[in-house]
């Protein structure tokens, strides 16, 4: 993969995937090679919501993944409009991708995971805390939040390790729109919720569309789906071994 | 004198060892408080026992010195007698108990109360020259720290005191900061004696046999007791005067007087008390001459009851 | 000098124990409120890289840097920040920098402090060490500390010896921060404890970290602590640095076999 352009990035766009490759090695399987992705592309424009489809098994969380960081990708260009200037988070630094996590992108994951101890109100507060907004404050915010999400206040002094599956996943949403950044991730948020807060999330999601921030996302629900989806990106049309299936 | 007369070399030892401590000492006299090491000898005493200190006293004596010893503020113990006869048989030096007569006064637990000259010079014997020990116990740490002037340690000891008690707890030995420079023991004497060190005209010569260092204070140095902004150094004091001569402002010592527990102050310092006393009684007998009668042995003496009185009675 | 300016640089550092290098060309950059750990197995080379970063161990080769001012010699006066080789620094320099900018965690609480002078003594030494001189400050201040690491003011003048290893843990944390560092060493700080105490203390450090903006250096064979607390970390193999990076990245896509080898052998929990 040659860097024929500059990083760029157009206004309006805030993400862009380009020409991506990821393949694992399992070395404790014979150096196994499992090439999962290849050539992945796609943009994410600011103020919509790009879904990721596709099969169980796809690669749709290692899309996520690479885009958050987590996972390296092998090539290709993940561009990220980050403060005034474009990140490349395939070949950025660590402390260059945990600039642009405190500042620019958001992570609502599928599961919490959340240190023992702190309450889920700190839980929720913490990604203002990290950008340094004073305690008092960014409480005042998780409360909101956890509110709105129909956690009762009796929880909210007490770690969330002791909640229900739902309880957590919503300790997680709150976590998630604390504050607007200019990307969110959403990795299946709504898997285990009822109806309410379903709608809850939903709103949640509008809102911060209709500021601007731009939205990656996994959704099982297809009613979640069809209510805030732009853009489909099939990320199944990108898996090497299913090349010619959806050539 | 019967027996073979030994012939000792002036002031019992040798020459070349004579220097070796005079070279120590002029080092701890150009750098104020700072523990030079040295070469300790034998002494025909044990160590322990103030060997520290007669060496130092041995390398400066002569025979037109007048030498004074105090063991815990009297002249009269075994220890103060035996190092007085000691120096007059190999050093030829005169004795005395007089403060003020003295030109080296050899010490562990006090300073005379009669002020300091300075044609004096003060030897003390040290026990543990080391203020940092019972904190730090590696020496190659202790002196680290002295030589980058790293002194936190000292004050967490006093930090530990005031914690524990209220106050700074250490009335003897208690640390003194030299010439802004060198935190230092002054030996075991009490925190009372502390202020008589800053400014002293006195020479203050320190010398620890059993530890093997030699310390000094030269004339007229600043010698601080450490303390705390808010809780700062205080000396003990006295609220009654010595039950025998009156005088105040001196350091006192409890004595027993009988088996029921009954106790009297009287001066550390017998020397000062026995020449405040018969300076008083000669005022007396010039302005009182009918009472003469009366003169009393030993003041303390004087007040102990005997019991085999007592019960015969 | 600006944020670019790592706090700390590594650079080819190895440590030899005769022939054998216990460590061998480490490099790495540390910057203010990161935290970086540093895993592996017994005889990995990672107590080594500890030990050579805080000065107890030669650094045979290679150098280590640290951000700060020169405080004696040529330009002393006022002088700005500047990435100083700390071979160039004497040993006044480098002891002033571990009473004022470095502090140093050890796995046994008995190594960093004084186990029969008070928790409130211990936590005050620092500040005494650095020319406080008011006992009322200096206890409160202890006091506060010691609020901070939740150690009861009841208990503030009780010797170490006299607490639990969760305790004397933290009273070693607190006696660490008291005086504001930049740089904080940690010796599988909480290896020998209880699992509850553990997550206690974890979740300590890992606030105070965060509030103060600590760079910190931490030890550990224990990956789900490297997970908890850390943003970078480094495995080491057989004295060398075998992979590094984003510790999320480091143990959820890792590269080395080694490291799919240790990630692999975590009790899921």
């Amino acid at each position: 993969m040659t860097h024929n352009a500059p990083n760029a990035l157009p206004d309006n766009t805030i993400l862009s995937v380009q020409n991506v490759d990821k393949t694992f090695t399992l070395h404790l399987q014979d150096a196994q090679r499992l090439p999962v992705l290849h050539g992945m592309t796609f943009d994410v424009p600011r103020g919509a919501c790009v879904v990721l489809g596709g099969e169980s098994g796809a690669g749709k969380s290692t899309v996520m993944k690479m885009v958050f960081g987590s996972y390296g990708a092998d090539s290709g260009r993940i561009l990220l409009g980050h403060q005034g200037s474009v990140l490349d988070l395939v070949t950025a630094a660590p402390r260059q991708v945990l600039a642009a996590r405190r500042e620019t992108v958001g992570y609502v994951s599928q599961f919490l995971r959340a240190v023992p101890r702190v309450p889920a109100l700190d839980v929720v507060a913490e990604p203002l805390l990290a950008r340094g907004v004073d305690r008092a404050s960014a409480r005042e915010r998780a409360s909101e939040l956890l509110a709105r999400l129909s956690i009762p206040e009796r929880l909210w002094k007490l770690p969330p390790a002791t909640f229900s599956g739902g309880e957590q996943q919503r300790v997680n949403i709150a976590r998630g729109f604390i504050f607007e950044r200019p990307l969110l991730l959403l990795d299946e948020p709504t898997a285990s919720l009822d109806a309410r807060n379903r709608g809850v999330v939903i709103d949640l999601i509008r809102e911060s569309l209709g500021h601007g921030t731009g939205m990656l996302a996994i959704f099982h629900d297809a009613d979640v789906r069809e209510a805030v989806a732009d853009l489909t990106v099939d990320v199944q049309s990108f898996t090497p071994v299913r090349d010619e299936v959806f050539a | 004198m019967s027996g073979p007369r030994i012939v000792y070399n002036e002031g019992y030892l040798d020459e070349q060892t004579k220097r070796v401590v005079r070279r120590a000492l002029l080092k701890g006299v150009a750098i104020p408080g700072f523990q030079v090491p040295f070469a300790s000898r034998e002494v025909p005493m044990p160590r322990g026992w103030g060997t520290g200190g007669v060496q130092v006293t041995a390398s400066i004596i002569g025979p037109d010195d007048t030498l004074k010893v105090i063991d815990q503020g009297a002249d009269d113990t075994t220890n103060a007698v035996s190092i007085r006869a000691f120096f007059e048989k190999v050093a030829g030096a005169a004795s005395t108990t007089r403060t003020d007569e003295a030109t080296i006064i050899q010490t562990r637990h006090r300073i005379p109360e009669t002020p300091l000259t300075d044609n004096q010079i003060m030897v003390y014997q040290v026990p543990i020259p080391e203020p940092l020990r019972f904190l730090e116990p590696r020496e190659t740490e202790t002196r680290r720290l002295h030589a980058l002037e790293e002194y936190g340690l000292m004050y967490v000891k006093l930090y530990e005191d005031i914690a524990r008690y209220g106050h700074i707890a250490k009335t003897y030995d208690y640390p003194v900061l030299v010439n802004n420079r060198y935190v230092m023991a002054p030996s075991p004497i009490p925190s009372f004696d502390n202020p008589k060190m800053h400014q002293s005209p006195a020479l203050q010569l320190f010398g620890a046999g059993r530890e093997k260092r030699i310390y000094a204070i030269p004339p007229y140095t600043d010698v601080e007791s450490l303390g705390f902004d808010d809780y700062p150094f205080e000396p003990q004091r006295f609220e009654q005067p010595c039950e025998i001569c009156e005088s105040t402002e001196v350091y006192l010592d409890e004595v027993l007087i009988d088996d029921q527990g009954g106790v009297m102050f009287v001066c550390s310092d017998t020397d000062h008390c026995e020449r405040t006393l018969t300076a008083r009684e000669l005022d007396q007998s010039n302005t009182d001459q009918s009472n003469t009668d009366q003169s009393s042995t030993d003041p303390i003496t004087d007040h102990i009851t005997d019991p085999l009185t007592e019960v015969n009675a | 000098m600006n944020d670019e300016t790592p706090l700390l640089s590594v650079t080819g550092a190895s440590h030899r124990y005769g022939e054998r290098y216990g460590c061998r060309d480490v490099s790495f950059d540390l910057w203010p409120g990161e935290v970086l750990a540093v895993v592996g197995e017994s005889g990995s080379g990672k107590s080594t890289l500890l030990g050579m970063l805080a000065q107890r161990l030669a650094l045979d080769e290679g150098r280590i840097r640290y951000r700060t001012a020169r405080q004696h010699g040529a330009g002393a006066d006022g002088a700005a920040e500047e990435l100083l080789d700390l071979s160039t620094l004497s040993e006044r320099e480098v002891r002033r920098l571990w009473r004022t900018d470095w502090g140093f965690v050890h796995q046994n609480a008995a190594d960093g402090l004084r186990m029969h002078v008070s928790a409130g003594g211990n936590v005050g030494e620092p500040l005494m060490a650095n020319g406080w001189r008011h006992f009322g400050q200096i206890r409160a201040e202890a006091e506060e500390w010691l609020r901070r690491v939740e150690i009861p003011t009841d208990r503030m003048d009780d010797a170490p010896t006299l607490f639990s290893g969760g305790m004397r843990q933290r009273v070693q944390v607190a006696r660490n921060l008291v005086f504001g560092p930049r740089l904080v060493f940690m010796d599988e700080p909480t290896s020998g404890l209880d699992v509850s105490v553990q997550a206690r203390l974890l979740d300590l450090i890992r606030s105070l970290v965060s509030e103060l903006g600590l760079a910190v250096v931490i030890v550990t064979h224990d990956l789900a602590v490297a997970r908890l607390i850390s943003h970078r970390t480094l495995v080491m193999k057989d004295g060398f640095v075998i992979e590094s990076g984003l510790t999320d990245r480091v143990l959820d896509d890792p590269q080395a076999a080694y490291t799919q080898l240790l990630v692999s052998s975590i009790l899921q929990g």
